[in-house]
């Protein structure tokens, strides 16, 4: 048991745990707090996996910005409780029956493709890729345009929001 | 480096499942939205695990171009509930039909 394998469990015990309560609980708040756990513990197998920059972004736009976000609108409208598995027994069960089979499925597709037969990681590219430099370069070069898109994507939905919140228009 | 890729893609589809599971049983328009958010996260992990293994910065720009994404539509999203909870006084997505044929 090496200190990468244990932070590996750990954080993904998290993940997987943090995840199952979010969907399961009854009060949104407290759904939205566990959320942001699983972010949070997200961040840390990014910085695992050598993604620094991501890992900080996450932190920062996901578990800072759009959980605000939701945490605002929120407590804005009224939390109600809705109660768990009352209505619709029949959908849920449903439900639940497909996620299982399309688990098993994706696990079985995993291990049929087989990935890291075909992936010799090398520690230091790795290191390499993550780092904001790196990132940077690609995309103020590579992926100028796209990045552009995206600045215009939040412009419109920065409108689109606006617009749609308001209360009557003039 | 010496996990295997495959924990990171079981994992990863674990918590897609989990985010589908919840979009199918929650009625709160608010969850199912933080459901959504649970599996663009699980691809998320995916495209950085592949980056990482394959040494290439271009799966993580993904990453950063699907937050833009995530980011623009939550702020959307949340205010269609909005105007809706103004119209309706209700969060249920079963109330909330007037789309529905």
């Amino acid at each position: 048991m090496t200190i990468e394998l244990i932070l590996f469990i750990i954080f993904s015990a998290i993940a997987a745990v943090s995840s199952i309560l979010m969907i399961t609980r009854s009060n949104p708040v407290i759904s939205a707090l566990f959320l942001i756990l699983n972010f949070a513990s997200l961040a840390g197998l990014y910085l695992l996996l050598n993604a620094q920059f991501i890992a900080v972004a996450q932190v920062i736009v996901y578990a800072g910005a759009i959980m605000v976000l939701f945490l605002f609108v929120i407590m804005l409208l009224k939390p109600e409780r809705e109660k768990l598995f009352a209505a619709h027994p029949r959908v849920k069960t449903f439900a639940l029956i497909i996620a299982v089979l399309v688990f098993i499925q994706l696990v079985y597709m995993i291990f049929l493709s087989d990935p890291s037969s075909s992936l010799n990681p090398v520690a230091a590219e790795s290191v390499k890729a993550g780092t904001i430099e790196q990132i940077g370069r690609e995309l103020y070069t590579n992926y100028v345009l796209p990045f552009e898109a995206a600045g215009f994507l939040l412009l419109a939905a920065t409108i689109g929001a606006l617009v749609l919140a308001k209360k009557k228009f003039d | 480096m010496i996990i295997p890729i495959e924990y990171y893609l079981i994992l990863s589809a674990f918590m897609f499942i989990v985010g589908v599971t919840g979009v199918l049983i929650r009625r709160n328009a608010i969850i199912v939205f933080m459901s959504i958010e649970l599996m663009l996260n699980s691809a998320n992990l995916t495209l950085v695990a592949f980056s990482s293994y394959m040494g290439n910065s271009v799966g993580q720009l993904f990453v950063f171009f699907v937050m833009t994404v995530a980011a623009a539509e939550a702020a959307v999203g949340l205010a269609v509930i909005i105007a809706m909870f103004r119209n309706k006084m209700t969060m249920n997505i079963d109330e909330i039909n007037i789309l529905k044929w």
